[in-house]
């Protein structure tokens, strides 16, 4: 029954045996302790068990830990490098781009795709960018400009790099 | 939230997933994004006893040319098609039809070959593959065959794919020179599925319409192609207002879906408007 | 610099959100923790012939299932409501029982039957399915209205017709009724304020945990006020004792209204852990959230408004039937009587106003406060009235604003002004709000390229809304008076730490709106110390001595303000050690910038040493207390009254009937802000409701009581791509009965921006002659509207 799987999670190495029915956002939460990552709806569309595999934005929801045996898997808890904030987790705090927090970790997964897809997204890119990404508190008035507030920041940092 | 028990299979190759289909039978399901199949189990629509994971086939995730024809592979994801240049370049409506499919996160792990095989009536990529006059290729322990799309959904989420078969690739044929398509969706606000889709490719020659080919999504049980519309342009100058009098026969003797987003009258009327929105812009 | 009122203080609860750090309920992992899975029932009204757990019961890992009967057998009472509203001749409202687990029939879909409790959520969740539930289906009515008519299926055998009270308020009928017949013109409209599903993103959780050697209870929750959990819970539901009873909630991802009430499942899990000896949690699944979390909304009503032949409104009548759901949820009877009646007069100076409300049950989901929570339902009435009458009499719309308002007053040098429907409003300026928005949005050349658009075959449109709420609920006295079962002051303790550091303990509950940022601005300010000193407690039964909880725009203003009392009695107790320790006088004493300095001299004591003396008391003033810790229970003198012009600017595809928001300029005035990027934000947030409402979302219910777009694959909730960005501005009246003169922020956003949109889509339908729709404005009603 149980499947083997290994899986790199922001940089560390697991393997665990699971039930191949365990979603990947469950694998994370109770296996691995990693409650960053949320659940908030069961069709796939909320967006906020939204985390990185292989570099791309998922919904880990909706994908199998099963079939991310093998993947590199970031998660909102690996965002930050040695205590320094991700430019997004920076944008989000400096643009009062979070409420509650409950959505905050996927909407900044989601964000890391379009970023690293186009660095310098339009108003109108960003939001549709986060089609996928529910927020009830801010009207995502705010979350707009914490993806540009990353944007101007990574590419500054580019520069000087 | 919590799908059934499952045994779970990953095939190394096509035709290791073809055998463990053949083993499992019935109770097997393939699954490849698994974003059609992984929110059914989820809410235990659909309680498979084995998934076959194809997902990781490199086999099946390919955009090609081969020949003159586009042939991309089953387990290419709807992102991979968005961002090729060489299915953009043979028919746009290709990477508009990717784009507006579910959200990036959907797009990042979805397949075609998972969305075509599911056969949602709502679903984007039907009256693409219709429109294309995409072939579907298909393999089983008998061996492969090829199915035109036009005869591929054959009902409400069916197809002619039988149980113990894989879709391995999607063959569409070079639009002749002058074509040009598009896809124009009316969104779902909710699902974000089609509440009417509609592809349309058009070959233009000195104004005129060569040739064309049009496919609804949306609108009843199975994509179709709206034949009537075709043959009301074919011949014709490409002017606004030809196409809007083509357009008018849009969904013509369609038994409509209703719901509380769109009723049956209301998606009629909405297969006019996107046919025309298509029509007019693969038309320019 | 411990200037800290005024300014964008970025939010000191980020840094744990943004590193995925944050800790809500389902998070939680106790030791031993087994899980719950509710067996619902599939249908709206049902009776339930029987209950077999046997093939449940015997799956590997089920620890136990209970059923409605073992309920029913262990003489707990159901769930309570904390508003009671009378029908008008005097007879108690009905208030039927509201069982955790039912166990003679099903009154909406997703009534609890049974709970299975296992080793794992899988397992729980695989044996819900072998729970076998036999019913027989009963006819089922989800429409208020129709659910008083006679022959309609009954939710309750002792509440005749459905009614749980009618209710009026104003003045008398026949005066009201007087003045509309001397009426020039009568504005009447019919309407339908759909019911909408709040959708905190965060599920409701809870967690139930009985332990044994101490006989004291835990129960951690998704909720907007732990206490009032815990006091109804207790004393109400359970029957246990408070003392042994901790409630925490953590952090919670949003509530809107939705997370205030005691809900079944949170006693449901403590009464099973009880029974078990062990942890029980439960989260929904979103799916199960839609059809039990508390509704919002949910009115049929018809409204008429008559002016005189300047436009000078004479007159209002108003006939709503609200929607209660199956069971009464906490506010529910409160929320479409004394949160909508009082509302009525809104910013106009109408001189006679009567709002009659029938209370309806049917088999529907609980209906109960949403974001607004009755001050939508009557802005939304008012203010389409305003722009329909404007439309009628071929006036502007701005302008019969404008001739109706209620002059300025700033509730001090002015008295405050008494409506015709009980309150007495604060303090207003509301041509100012509406002066600013006009200049915001261009209103004069909108108008010209309107008339453009319509030339070239565009339907532009711009719709107004000005509205008024109250908020900061409210004196104790008062609403005690009105119904309210429990006292709605707040509690705010400050305790001042040796080391002069600072914790605050407030019973107001975060879940979004920044308290722990907000409120050490007010502490750090008046204390003149740094915010880093300055930690805010909150959610927590067993830190925080009591508490009313968050809701109705009220935690700055009655939570705030409790701080405040207690910050005024740590700071004069603070002077007396401060005189004993610079061997001067009280009164010779000024306190500033964390300091108490001898007037006109450089002799002074910082704040830290006075801290450091209260708890190292050797030298010390005679008689005084060592310490320095107050609690205090702030009791508001009056409910504080935000207002605002909120402006919408659509754009409608005429072939589809697709609106698109192109513009939405909003001024709000919430009395004196502390932090202007939070107040910002909600305003922000508040919007997207609104205008989600307006647009895009509303549950759906067949006639056999199924709510048919229980998930988010089929109720429209606002996404980033269906919303503009906003452009808001603020004015400034402060509050003139609260320390620090702030009115609140949390709802305006929604309370106004609905009407506005809607006013909007049909003015660009005007030249259709469609003066009504229902919302949400779905293309499928707008198109349908231009062209029958």
């Amino acid at each position: 029954m149980a499947k083997k799987i290994q899986v790199t999670v922001n940089g560390k190495a697991y393997s665990h045996d699971v039930d191949p029915r365990t979603l990947l956002v469950q694998y994370l939460r109770d296996v691995l302790g990693l409650t960053g990552t949320h659940v908030g709806c069961d069709t796939s569309n909320c967006g906020a068990c939204t985390i990185l595999v292989d570099g791309q934005a998922v919904k880990s929801c909706t994908l199998l830990a099963v079939q991310a045996d093998g993947s590199e898997v970031k998660t909102i808890e690996g965002m930050a490098d040695n205590g320094t904030l991700h430019p997004l987790q920076e944008g989000f705090r400096e643009e009062h781009g979070l409420q509650c927090g409950f959505c905050t970790p996927g909407m900044i997964m989601a964000s890391a795709d379009l970023l690293e897809r186009n660095p310098n997204p339009t108003e109108h890119e960003i939001r549709e960018a986060l089609e996928g990404n529910f927020c009830r508190c801010t009207g995502y008035h705010n979350i707009v400009k914490s993806v540009q507030y990353a944007a101007k920041k990574i590419s500054k940092q580019e520069k000087v790099a | 939230m919590i799908p059934n028990s499952f045994d779970y299979h990953r095939a190394t190759s096509v035709d290791e997933a073809i055998r463990l289909m053949a083993q499992h039978g019935m109770d097997a399901k393939l699954l490849a994004g698994g974003h059609s199949l992984l929110p059914a189990m989820k809410l235990r629509l659909n309680q498979p006893g084995v998934l076959v994971d194809i997902g990781r086939l490199a086999e099946l995730r390919y955009i090609k040319k081969e020949g003159d024809s586009l042939v991309i592979g089953a387990g290419a994801t709807h992102d991979d098609i968005a961002n090729s240049e060489v299915a953009r370049n043979t028919l746009s409506m290709l990477s508009e039809a990717a784009n507006l499919i579910g959200d990036v996160q959907v797009r990042n792990k979805g397949t075609l070959g998972g969305s075509l095989a599911h056969a949602d009536p709502a679903a984007d990529w039907p009256a693409v593959m219709i429109a294309a006059h995409a072939h579907i290729e298909l393999r089983g322990p008998n061996g492969s065959r090829t199915v035109a799309a036009d005869d591929f959904f054959t009902g409400f989420y069916m197809t002619a794919l039988a149980e113990d078969e894989i879709i391995t690739a999607i063959r569409i044929p070079a639009p002749p020179k002058g074509t040009h398509s598009s896809y124009q969706k009316f969104m779902q606000p909710a699902s974000r599925f089609a509440i009417v889709g509609c592809a349309a490719s058009v070959t233009k020659d000195g104004g005129v319409c060569q040739k064309v080919s049009v496919a609804l999504t949306g609108l009843s049980d199975t994509a179709f192609r709206a034949s009537n519309v075709e043959a009301a342009l074919t011949g014709k100058k490409l002017t606004k207002e030809n196409i809007a009098a083509a357009a008018q026969a849009a969904g013509e003797g369609v038994m409509a879906m209703g719901d509380h987003f769109a009723s049956e009258e209301y998606r009629l009327h909405l297969a006019k408007v996107f046919a025309k929105r298509a029509l007019m812009a693969a038309a320019e | 610099m411990t200037n800290y009122i005024g300014k964008a203080v970025k939010r000191v609860e980020d840094k744990r959100f943004i590193t995925g750090k944050g800790r809500y309920t389902d998070d939680i992992v106790l030791p031993g923790m087994t899980h719950a899975y509710i067996v619902r029932s599939p249908y709206a009204h049902a009776r339930i012939l029987s209950v077999d757990t046997s093939a449940a019961e015997a799956m590997e890992g089920v620890v136990k299932v209970f059923t409605g009967k073992d309920i029913a057998e262990s003489g707990i009472n159901g769930i309570p409501t904390g508003w009671q509203v009378n029908f008008k001749n005097g007879d108690t409202m009905k208030e039927p029982p509201h069982p955790l687990l039912v166990s003679d029939k099903a009154r909406y879909m997703g009534d609890a039957v049974a709970v299975v409790i296992a080793e794992s959520r899988e397992i729980a969740r695989d044996a819900g399915d072998r729970v076998e539930v036999e019913y027989e289906e009963l006819p089922a009515v989800a429409d208020a209205k129709k659910a008083t008519e006679a022959g309609a299926p009954l939710v309750h055998d002792d509440a005749p017709n459905n009614l749980c009270f009618d209710w009026e308020l104003g003045n008398p009928k026949a005066e009201v009724n007087e003045a509309m017949s001397k009426a020039h013109h009568i504005t009447t409209l019919e309407f339908v304020n759909q019911r909408v599903i709040p959708n905190a993103i965060e599920p409701r959780s809870a967690i139930g945990h009985f332990e044994e050697s101490s006989d004291k209870y835990t129960l951690y929750t998704t909720s907007q006020n732990p206490h009032l959990t815990r006091l109804l819970m207790c004393a109400f539901v359970l029957g246990i004792p408070e003392h042994k009873v901790r409630v925490v909630a953590p952090d919670v991802g949003g509530g809107f209204g939705s997370k205030i009430f005691h809900y079944a499942e949170e006693a449901l899990v403590i009464w099973c852990s009880q029974r078990l000896k062990r942890p029980v949690k439960w989260t929904a699944d979103r799916s199960e959230a839609f059809m039990t979390d508390a509704h919002g909304r949910d009115h049929v009503s018809k409204a008429e408004m008559g002016f005189d032949q300047n436009g000078k409104i004479v007159g209002l009548r108003v006939k709503t039937y609200a929607n209660l759901g199956a069971y009464l949820s906490t506010f529910a009877p409160c929320v479409p009587t004394w949160l909508h009646g009082t509302l009525l007069q809104g910013l106009y100076t109408t001189p006679k106003i009567n709002v009659d409300v029938t209370g309806v049950f049917t088999h529907t989901v609980m209906v109960d406060a949403y974001r607004g929570a009755g001050r939508p339902e009557a802005t939304y009435l008012l203010e389409r009235l305003m722009d329909t009458a404007a439309l009628e009499m071929k006036m502007d719309p701005v302008e019969l604003r404008r001739k109706n308002f209620i002059p300025a007053f700033d509730g001090v040098t002015q008295p405050g002004y008494q409506t015709q429907v009980a309150l007495q409003y604060d303090s207003g300026n509301y041509h100012g709000v509406l002066d600013r928005a006009l200049e915001m949005v261009g209103y004069e050349k909108f108008r010209k390229e309107q008339e453009q658009a319509r030339k070239d075959g565009k339907l532009l449109g711009i719709g107004f809304s000005t509205y008024i709420e109250a908020c900061g609920i409210a004196p104790s006295a008062v609403v005690g008076a009105l119904g309210a079962r429990a006292g709605l002051y707040e509690v705010g303790q400050v305790r001042v730490q040796p080391t002069g550091k600072v914790s605050v303990y407030t019973g107001s509950h975060s879940h979004g709106q920044g308290h722990e940022t907000t409120f050490a601005q007010v502490v750090a300010d008046r204390l003149g110390i740094p915010m880093d000193d300055v930690e805010i407690i909150h959610g927590d039964s067993e830190s925080v001595a009591f508490g009313m909880g968050t809701y109705g725009s009220r935690s700055l203003a009655v939570g705030g303000s409790a701080i405040v009392k207690s910050l005024d009695k740590i700071i004069e107790k603070g002077a007396k050690i401060a005189a004993h320790k610079l061997e001067a006088s009280e009164e010779d004493l000024e306190f500033a910038e964390g300091k108490w300095t001898v007037k006109g001299t450089d002799k002074s004591v910082g704040f830290g040493d006075v801290a450091l003396t209260a708890y190292v008391p050797h030298n010390y003033p005679a008689g005084l207390e060592p310490g320095l810790d107050f609690s205090s229970f702030y009791d508001p003198a009056n409910f504080t009254y935000p207002f605002g012009a909120h402006v919408a600017i659509v754009e409608v595809d005429q072939e589809t009937g697709k609106v698109r928001l192109k513009r939405f300029i909003a001024v709000d005035d919430v009395g004196n802000v502390i932090n202007p990027m939070i107040v910002d934000g909600q305003i922000h947030g508040g919007l997207a409701q609104g205008i989600g409402q307006a647009l895009l979302e509303g549950a759906v219910y067949d006639e056999n009581g199924q709510l048919i777009n229980g998930s988010y694959m089929d109720y429209t909730m606002p996404r980033a791509d269906d919303l503009p960005s906003f452009e808001i501005d603020r004015q400034v009246t402060p509050c003139p009965h609260n320390p620090l003169g702030v009115k609140g922020a949390g709802e305006a956003g929604t309370i106004g921006s609905t009407p506005a949109v809607v006013n909007a889509v049909m003015d660009a339908l005007s030249p259709f002659g469609i003066k009504n729709l229902e919302m949400p404005l779905t293309p499928e009603r707008v198109w349908r509207a231009m062209n029958s």
